[in-house]
């Protein structure tokens, strides 16, 4: 759950650097996403349009605060927000580095905390750290986005096992992966991980077909969820034999 | 007066908040304003004076990730 809404579709779309709007709209039909991100800009001529794709989506909408590099700036674009998409829902970005896009850890709990206090319903873009984590939490937030990697690098989960252990920890927050997704096997690595979603952008709009890679991601998606639902099996060391060894014949 | 109107500047007759977005030709309903760096919510623009050199930022919905 996410703040008390369910979702069917486990992915979450990014909605810019697609070739042009036919393909972005036939993109988020084939993926079958339900939640798709947008954020705030300097009013252009161009704007009308694309608050009809929105609107013809039939998505929930996720605005972010993409850019900010403070709290202040965050909070600002935040309430911004609330207001032009009535939906108290936010992805809370607060860049701490401008060559990897890194969170900033303190400026973003600064933000959440006033957000969350606010009535924002916050998923805040962290890192795999778990004290972080554990902050934002006591900020109030009950969704948490820990990067795979760099945005936009398509580099997959690049620490696994960090982020299996926020899984772990926090078994009753919604974890989404947002970020460094490049391929539908990471998506659903992720998702077998027992992550509640996975949010991405780049790796379906700089395919070469990116509709066909919308598909691709949702049913990656789909399937990652459905083999942590199905309980997978432990890894071993060694070989065991699946075909019964009763009733081999003796031809030797 | 002379303002700065997403980060350009701009020579107005408009007293307030409202009354820019109007002169503009904005719709007031598809765009978010924020006057010198804080939020300025839809039901304060027409009781939000405007001042020489402040700074205006009108926003909308554009593609994000």
């Amino acid at each position: 759950m996410f703040y008390g809404t369910d979702l069917t579709s486990r992915l979450m779309l990014g909605t810019a650097q697609y070739p042009s709007p036919q393909v972005l709209r036939d993109a988020i039909a084939a993926s079958g996403a339900e939640v798709i991100t947008v954020s705030l800009r300097r009013e252009g001529p161009q704007g009308g349009a694309f608050r009809d794709i929105l609107a013809a989506s039939g998505c929930r909408i996720l605005p972010n605060t993409a850019g900010c590099h403070t709290a202040r700036e965050a909070i600002t674009t935040a309430h911004m927000a609330r207001e032009l998409f009535g939906t108290p829902w936010i992805k809370l970005e607060v860049i701490g580095n401008a060559d990897t896009l890194q969170p900033d850890p303190f400026g973003l709990v600064d933000a959440a905390r006033a957000l969350c206090a606010d009535g924002f319903q916050v998923f805040p873009y962290t890192t795999e750290d778990l004290v972080v984590a554990e902050r934002l939490i006591d900020a109030g937030c009950r969704v948490l986005m820990p990067w795979g990697a760099p945005i936009g690098s398509g580099q997959g989960l690049r620490n696994a096992p960090a982020l299996a252990a926020l899984r772990a920890h926090f078994p009753d927050v919604a974890l989404v992966v947002d970020a460094g997704i490049g391929a539908p096997s990471q998506a659903a690595l992720a998702m077998e991980m027992g992550y509640d979603a996975v949010l991405l952008n780049t790796a379906v709009a700089r395919a070469l077909d990116p509709v066909a890679m919308a598909r691709a991601f949702g049913q990656a998606v789909a399937a990652g969820r459905a083999a942590h639902g199905a309980g997978l099996m432990p890894p071993r060391d060694m070989a065991a034999p699946s075909t019964p060894v009763f009733g081999m014949a003796n031809l030797a | 007066m002379r303002i700065d109107l997403n980060g350009a500047p701009v020579d107005t007759a408009a007293t307030t908040l409202a009354a820019l977005i109007d002169e503009r030709g904005c719709d007031a309903a598809s765009v978010a304003s924020a006057l010198n760096g804080a939020f300025v919510p839809r039901s304060l623009r027409a009781a939000t004076p405007l001042s020489d050199g402040a700074r205006v930022e009108l926003l909308m919905p554009m593609q994000g990730g």
